[in-house]
This record gives C-alpha cells, structure tokens and sequence, in this order.
C-alpha cells in the first residue's frame, strides 16, 4: 500500500515538474510579489511634490521655505503668483499640496499678530493629502517654536505616540503575513483544482478510478506534492521577510509552521471542492480566481483593513479562511503572543477545515458513482 | 474592408454563442466595482480604542467624552491597569491604547508638562500613522478648548507669547475625503483593462487548441487583418464596459465627472488598444489557454500593483517609477482621476496620450509579428 501511494506521488511530481513555464510562474510570482510589495507598493511619502505660493517674499517667509524643504520629504516645483496657476498645477498633477504665505508674512510675524498659512491639499487622494498636510503643519509648527524661542508653549498638552509591534512603522509587517496567506492558497487551492479539473477533462481520471487504488488514496497522492510544494514556498517568502526585510517570527517557529500546515490542508480541501463541481480548467481557474483569490487578497485584511469596510463585507470576510490565518500569522510573528491569544481564530479554521473536508467527500463519492 | 467585417462578426458569433461569457463580461464587473470600491478602502475608521484613566479629573473626563464623540474612534474599554490595556491590544481588541497619567490636570493648571501617552497598533503603519494623526488633532482641539476655556483670555495672549501661527487646510477636489470618490475611476479603469487583456489572452491559443486557426490559415486573410478583426470586438466591448460602469459609478456613488466624457472615452479607446495587443501577443506564445492564463495573471497582477491604484506612483523608487512607463493600467488610472475628479483637460493629460500611442505601436507590432500563419 505505502509503495503504491508513493509511486503515485512520483508520477504526480512528475507531471507537476514537466510543465517548465508554470512552474517557473509558480516560483517567480512570490518572489516578485514579495519584491514588489517590499520596493513599490508603499504609502510612506517621500519626495511629494509642492508649491509655495509666497506672496511675502520677505526673509522669514524665505526661511520657512527653505525649512519645509530642507525635511527631505517635500520637493519644490512650481512657485505660483495667483491661485489660478496653482489650480492649473494640481490639475496637471504637478503638486499634491500648496503653502499659501501671506503677504507682509514678517511684519505680522513679529509685530505678535496672528498670521494665517494656507495648506491646500490635492484630497482626491485622501489619505494621502492627510498625511501630508498633518506632516506640513508639524513642520510649520517647528518652525514656529524655533522663532518663539520657546521650546514648549505654556498650557500645552504633549502627546507621546509609540507605535507598538512595528516601531519603524515597516510595511514589510503588514504584507508578509497575506502573501503567505495568498501565496498558499494560490498553489494548493488553485493548482490542486486545475490539476483535478484537468485529469476530468482529459478523461484519465476514469482511468485512475478503475485503478485498484481506493479513491482516497488517488486525492491524497495528487494532493500530497502540491502540500509540498507550497511549504517550500511558505519557507522562501519567511526567509525573504527575514532576511531582506527584518521581519521577526517572535513566537514559536514550530508553532508557526503547524498551523500553516492547518491552512494549507484548508486550501487543500477548497480546491478538492471546486474540481468536484467544475468539468473544464477554465472554469476552475474562474471559479477559483473569484470566489477564492479575489476574497483573499481585497477581504482578508491583507490589503484593507477589514474595520472600514461595510457590514456586509464585514460578514462575507468572516467565511474567508484567510482572514483568521492572517490573523494568526500576526500573532505568532509580530506580537509573539503564544496559544492563548490564537485560541479562538485556531479553532475557527479548524472547524472550517473539517466542514470542508467533509463536503469535498461527499461531492467526491456522488462523482465517482 | 469586407473580409475585415467577415471576421468581426465571426467574432461576435463567437462570443455572443458562449451563454457563461455573457454574464462574466456585463453583471460581473459592476459587481466587482461596487465589492471594489467598498472594499478598496484606506480609511480610517472605528478605531477601537482603549482609554486608561489615572487622573479621574475633570479635564480627563471632559477629554474621554470629547474622543467618544467623535465617530472615527469607539471606547470599548476604560480599565484601570496598564496590564489590562496591554493585554487588550495583544489580543487585538484594542487598536489605540491611550494613558491619560496621574496628576494630568494639575500639570496642566501649573503648565508643567502635562503629557498623555498613546500606544498605537502599528502592524499596518499607514493605518496607524493617520489613525495617531486623528487622535492627535482631537487631542490638540481640546487643549485650545481648555486654554480658552479655563484661562482667561488675556493671560493666554500673554502667555502663548508672541507671534501665533495659524493654519488653515483646504482640500481641494474632494472636500468630504470620500475614499470613493477617489478609487472609483481608478478601478473602473483597471477593471475594464484586466477583463480585456484575459479575454484576449486565451483567444488565439484557444482557437489553435480546438483547431479553427487551420481553417482560418488557409483563407486569403492577412495578418494585420487577422489581428485587427479580433482586436475590433473586444474593443467595443471595453467600451460598452466602461459606459456601464460610468453610470453605476454616478448611480451608486454619485461620483464627480468634471472634465470632458469625450476625453475618458478617447483615452480608453487608445488605451484597451495597446492593451489588446499585449493580450493577443500573450495568446500567439503561449502552448496552452492554462499557460495563457497564467501569464496574463501574472502581468495583471505586477501592473495592478505598479498602477498607482492602490499607493501613489510618488512613494516608489526611482527605478520603480520608471517601471510604470510601459504599464498601461498606470496611465489609465491617473487619466481617469484626473480628467473625473480634477476636471483635467486634454492638454493636461496629453503626455499619457502620446506615451500610450508609442505603447499601442510597440504592443501591436508585437503581436503581429508573433502570429505565425502557417498552414
């Protein structure tokens, strides 16, 4: 029995290593998504583009320029002398935020009268234009305290931020953990299902079915390489984050590692599902892209967080697996919490996993009969 | 001319006969639109927090009852230890932990430094950034509440010294800071150019898999016909596509149209040009429709990424910004919002013209030149 299965699993590595090109897309596309997400896909800003209206050009309104530039993080490329022509600027989508000085900006200055500074946002892009305005103002404040020759004003509440669990405020933190959620459901749910759909397709299911080996044995050993195979890939994308982005595994690495094997056998189990009920790779690969990779990647909180969205989608993200391993990954990694904080996303998947298990059975028994 | 026609309406034959295609090319894409843009959403809001109170003054209350006002943040617990915060967060419950310490408002009174500490779950740091940005501005609102409020007027004059200033934000464009209004033309470009380029993607190599390439092989038709009849359908749907979504988009979200309709619509048609043509010279490589897939999946995803939709081109490096030159979902998301939301005219836009039209020249040639006819 042992030696039939793993004859079984070697004819089934072979067919997966003969296809060059999609294996290549099955290596090449975590590493670039890692790459991708590391490098590009950030909101930190650096470098926005700005414009000083200064209709004091005097000295201090000089300085103050001089001091929102010298921050690094603003780059100077449009004086304006009037409002239309900074219109016409954010319309050309040469800025993302204009500083309006005032005229006789020095006098009022220091005549002790109050001096007003515009800060006009480009707030087609929300977030965006907060944080840049929030940033301007803090400069502006400098500033200002730098003048004043105060280090801090009288009846003045400070505050005092830290920000816990990622204390430089990496983006590494937030996507390492969903690409391993993505990256897994992609080889063992997608892949097994295409696999599957395609044996069906090319008739040579039948031909395994008559086979003396049970039907169990047939879905475990067509199953098995696939488990592998994103295991390696689950270890590349944890050493990537490790090692290029200095992301830490706080908690316990075995435990990590267990409970990605719980997820993958979730992942197993939807792609045993989705062949049983699809007859051609196309509409597996459609039924797969949109009813798993599309939830995973917009409603698992990988890419927005799941408290702005509305209550519906709220709901709908409850039943994506992802969600509670996301949740879990961060757990274990960022926050090195150990079972009793996981407990309860744990069991979630675990009854998932098993109603799962069950249905793609039962679907699997009616196809065979 | 004719035979080009011929081809056109095989092709509409085609794809009209294939009842599952119908409903994944019209319903489907509004669907995702409305999934999208309710999903594709970085705002910042029902921040849980938690609120430890060890000064019970009055100003801590008056401060606590001013941060459960506001409808960004909900007070889901105000415990006494620190541990019980701390705890709080790990688990997830809480997102901000702020500590309002002992002897706050006495600080405060003798302008000593009064000080409260906030702790802000960073996992997601952009999140967490504008999250402690909105905290802050509560918080500061407060204080010139307080300042005004508990000392008089003159002494505060006196005190805050001399010069004040004060900033005043305007943002232009889009007032309410509907994250709607900002990701609902992005991705109702990016939509229609991922549905095209899939579509054109398995075309070719389905009609090579099930053998119907022979028999157009052997008919007198041209190559740059050829391609121009398959290109031709798929561009008219793009565009009945992106109708549909305008007015879903101004139905349901009310979105802003303040530039020119005949500018979006121009741009599009460029656009799913250069598109189509990457797609059709995706479908004349590839062996098999799976492999197709894959490809296509593959440039839809980086391009997707890379486009802008999601993070601003600006935050990316040097190198990765010059990346999103050949990337058409690029240029397509930045004209939607521009010409949509800004009001942007032809002329403002015009550098995406002429860099797609290289794009159009470049992709197409690619694909003819991939097209073997050989019978």
């Amino acid at each position: 029995m042992w030696s039939t299965f793993l004859a079984f699993v070697r004819k089934e590595t072979y067919h997966i290593l003969r296809d060059r090109r999609t294996l290549a897309i099955l290596f090449g596309l975590p590493v670039a998504l890692i790459l991708i997400f590391g490098y590009t896909v950030t909101n930190e800003f650096k470098n926005a583009s700005i414009a000083v209206m200064n209709n004091a050009q005097d000295a201090l309104s000089d300085e103050l320029v001089r001091h929102l530039i010298a921050s690094g993080h603003f780059n100077l490329v449009a004086l304006p002398h009037h409002y239309g022509e900074l219109e016409q600027a954010f319309q050309a989508g040469e800025i993302k935020l204009a500083v309006v000085i005032p005229r006789e900006f020095e006098q009022q200055f220091y005549r002790n009268e109050k001096v007003q500074i515009q800060l006009i946002a480009d707030a087609s892009e929300p977030n965006y234009a907060t944080t840049l305005t929030a940033y301007a103002t803090q400069m502006i404040q400098q500033f200002q305290q730098a003048h004043v020759g105060q280090a801090t004003a009288p009846y003045r509440i400070g505050i005092q931020t830290r920000m816990v669990y990622n204390p430089q405020l990496s983006s590494a933190y937030n996507f390492i953990p969903g690409l391993f959620a993505f990256v897994l459901l992609l080889i063992s749910a997608l892949m097994t299902s295409l696999t599957l759909a395609k044996e069906k397709e090319t008739g040579t299911m039948d031909l395994l079915l008559v086979s003396p080996l049970p039907p169990l044995i047939i879905i475990i050993g067509k199953v098995t390489p696939y488990v592998v195979l994103s295991f390696i890939n689950a270890l590349i994308i944890l050493a990537m984050g490790y090692f290029i982005f200095k992301v830490p595994v706080l908690g316990s690495l075995s435990l990590l590692l267990l409970l990605c094997l719980l997820y993958s056998v979730t992942a197993l189990a939807l792609g045993i599902l989705i062949s049983t009920r699809v007859d051609t790779q196309q509409t597996a690969m459609m039924t797969s892209l949109f009813s798993l990779m599309m939830p995973t990647m917009l409603l698992s909180g990988f890419l927005f967080p799941i408290e702005s969205m509305p209550l519906l989608l709220q709901y709908i993200s409850a039943i994506v697996p992802a969600t509670y391993f996301i949740e879990i990954l961060k757990s274990i990694m960022l926050k090195g919490t150990g079972w009793y904080f996981i407990l309860q996303p744990t069991l979630v998947l675990v009854v998932m996993t098993a109603v799962l298990l069950l249905a793609a059975w039962k679907n699997f028994k009616v196809v065979t009969k | 001319m004719r035979r080009l026609l011929f081809i056109i309406q095989k092709e509409f034959i085609q794809i009209l006969r294939n009842k599952a295609i119908l409903p994944l090319i019209t319903v489907l894409p509004v669907v995702q639109l409305i999934v999208l843009s309710y999903a594709a959403n970085n705002e910042v809001k029902n921040v849980n927090m938690a609120i430890v109170d060890q000064d019970h003054s009055t100003y801590a209350r008056q401060l606590i009852r001013k941060i459960q006002a506001s409808d960004r943040f909900t007070l889901i617990e105000a415990p006494q230890a620190m541990q019980v915060a701390d705890r709080l967060m790990q688990s997830g419950d809480a997102d901000v932990v702020l500590v309002i310490p002992p002897d706050f408002e006495k600080h405060f009174l003798k302008q000593k430094n009064a000080e409260v500490q906030m702790l802000v779950n960073a996992i997601n740091g952009q999140q967490a950034t504008v999250g402690a940005s909105y905290l802050s501005q509560i918080i500061q609102q407060f204080n010139r509440e307080i300042q005004a409020d508990a000392v008089p007027r003159m002494v505060v004059q006196k005190a805050s010294g001399s010069s004040q200033i004060q900033i005043e934000n305007a943002n232009w464009f889009n007032p309410e800071l509907d994250y709607k209004h900002f990701m609902v033309p992005g991705i109702l470009g990016e939509l229609v150019t991922i549905l095209v380029m899939l579509l054109t993607a398995i075309n070719v190599v389905r009609e090579r898999e099930i053998g119907t390439i022979e028999q157009i092989n052997v008919t007198p038709i041209k190559k740059w016909q050829f391609i121009l009849g398959k290109m031709i359908p798929f561009l008219l749907i793009g565009l009945l596509l992106m109708t549909i979504g305008l007015v879903a988009g101004k139905l349901i979200f009310d979105i802003s149209i303040e530039g020119s309709l005949l500018t979006v619509f121009a741009y599009c048609a460029l656009n799913l040009s250069a598109v189509l043509g990457l797609g059709l010279f995706i479908s004349n490589l590839a062996d098999t429709q799976q492999q197709a897939i894959f490809i296509a999946f593959f440039f839809v995803i980086v391009f997707v990424l890379m486009s802008g939709l999601f993070t601003p081109i600006e935050s990316m490096p040097p190198w990765a910004q010059w990346l999103t030159v050949p990337n058409p979902i690029a240029h397509f998301v930045d004209v939607m919002r521009s010409v949509l939301l800004k009001g942007s005219t032809l002329s403002d836009v015009a550098h995406h013209f002429w860099i797609t039209g290289v794009l159009v020249v470049i992709f197409n040639a690619l694909a003819v030149m991939s097209y073997r006819k050989v019978v």
